[in-house]
């Protein structure tokens, strides 16, 4: 029960009190690209979500069972550290998790695949992705730990992201001073959600 | 050729205000002036040689699988950029954390290496890279200027403005020390930016037509 508290906690923290997007700037580029619609920065969210999902626990099982220190205790070599390694990998997988996830749905889920189009090979270069991957290695979580705050992880970006495009669906009617038009005013509305996602600091489980 | 390769992306075509590139770690490390310097550094050595190497293998590289190969070469230059800073700054290391990491994707690099080093030789590119790793700096440092001297009252450690707390007359500002202040600063730099440019001010999507009396409008 304990276990579950701990989990539930660490879920909720990367959601809403360490959220990827508005905490750390994470993602920003696709962030402030693909949010002027709300369906299409939808659509991006579950994307991230399903991906983060999978990469984080995947980079946890490779970087506990090969790279990290004295990982490799099991092949006969307790003394190699080959965590510098690390961006190489995490990258490889991810890359590769996102190709295959784009076969799997081409082959098995066509509606979803279609609905996600072009965003799923953009999300390799996004730095949610890897940087989701290197927190978990930073904060030394466990493979049940790291799953929970893959999938919190991303729930807060698609959330994020869906509000900022919600807010920016009502911006572009008003009349702005012609220097803030687009680019300006959006990271000043970004500053304004992130602001408000600060006050839920206070929370602790 | 060579001059504008390397000044223009400074102001006209900076690649955070106007390419939407590489905001991610641009917002995160400017709390304070020396991890920003680090920060500037390392991305514009990056993308300076990712950008030369990447432009000596273009021709030999099929295009299907190039992204792979840029993805290979940024993410080795990254690794031997963060193992000199843990040997050399091991402090500054450990408080930018993963944001060295994260300059594999940082689309700057990614970004010029496709649009800029697969077409044109290695020199040019080099100083492309150069160009833009000033424009990601200049703007980086412009954040950090306003950042850290209100947010703590210090530039590189030392003391601008005595804190109250410390015997001064500056109230420091906690807000700037967190994350919306780096959105509102950058926001408001991209505003002077494109009001003195205004070529680079955005088209509306829509055009909202002017009050045709002036009691309407009040």
């Amino acid at each position: 029960m304990v276990e579950f508290e701990h989990l539930l906690g660490i879920f909720v923290k990367s959601v809403f009190v360490e959220n990827m997007a508005l905490a750390f700037f994470l993602g920003m580029c696709t962030f402030i690209a693909i949010s002027k619609k709300i369906s299409t920065a939808f659509g991006l969210g579950v994307a991230v979500v399903v991906v983060l999902a999978i990469t984080v626990p995947v980079n946890n099982l490779i970087y506990t069972y090969l790279l990290k220190d004295g990982a490799l205790a099991w092949a006969g070599l307790p003394d190699v550290d080959l965590s510098f390694l690390g961006f190489l990998s995490y990258i490889g997988v991810i890359a590769a998790i996102v190709q295959i996830l784009e076969m799997f749905l081409d082959r098995f889920v066509p509606v979803l695949y279609n609905a996600l189009g072009v965003f799923l090979p953009l999300i390799t270069v996004n730095c949610a992705i890897m940087g989701a991957s290197l927190w978990m290695v930073e904060r030394d979580y466990d493979f049940a730990e790291s799953t929970v705050f893959g999938l919190g992880a991303g729930v807060g970006w698609a959330l994020a992201i869906t509000a900022l495009a919600g807010v920016r669906e009502k911006l572009k009617y008003s009349d702005v001073p012609e220097g803030l038009r687009g680019l300006g005013l959006t990271f000043i509305s970004v500053g304004l959600i992130s602001l408000c996602f600060m006050s839920f600091g206070g929370i602790d489980i | 050729m060579q001059k504008e390769v390397l000044v223009d992306p400074i102001f006209n075509n900076n690649p955070i205000a106007l390419q939407v590139l590489g905001i991610c770690s641009a917002l995160a490390v400017t709390v304070s002036m020396s991890t920003t310097l680090v920060m500037a550094a390392a991305v514009t050595f990056v993308t300076a040689m990712s950008n030369a190497a990447v432009s000596v293998v273009r021709n030999r590289v099929p295009s299907s699988i190039r992204i792979i190969v840029q993805m290979t070469i940024i993410a080795s230059l990254v690794i031997v950029v963060d193992q000199v800073l843990q040997a050399v700054a091991y402090d500054i290391s450990k408080s930018l954390s993963v944001f060295v990491g994260l300059i594999i994707t940082n689309c700057i690099v990614m970004g010029r290496a496709e649009a800029f080093a697969m077409q044109n030789g290695p020199w040019l590119s080099f100083l492309d890279g150069i160009g833009n790793g000033l424009g990601y700096s200049a703007m980086l440092i412009a954040v950090a200027l306003v950042r850290e001297p209100l947010g703590a009252g210090t530039l590189l450690g030392f003391e601008i403005l005595p804190k109250v707390t410390a015997g001064g007359w500056y109230p420091t500002n906690g807000l700037m020390l967190l994350a919306p202040s780096a959105f509102f600063i950058i926001g408001l730099f991209i505003w002077a930016i494109r009001s003195w440019k205004p070529d680079q001010v955005e088209e509306a999507e829509y055009e909202i037509s002017p009050n045709a009396h002036y009691r309407e409008a009040m």
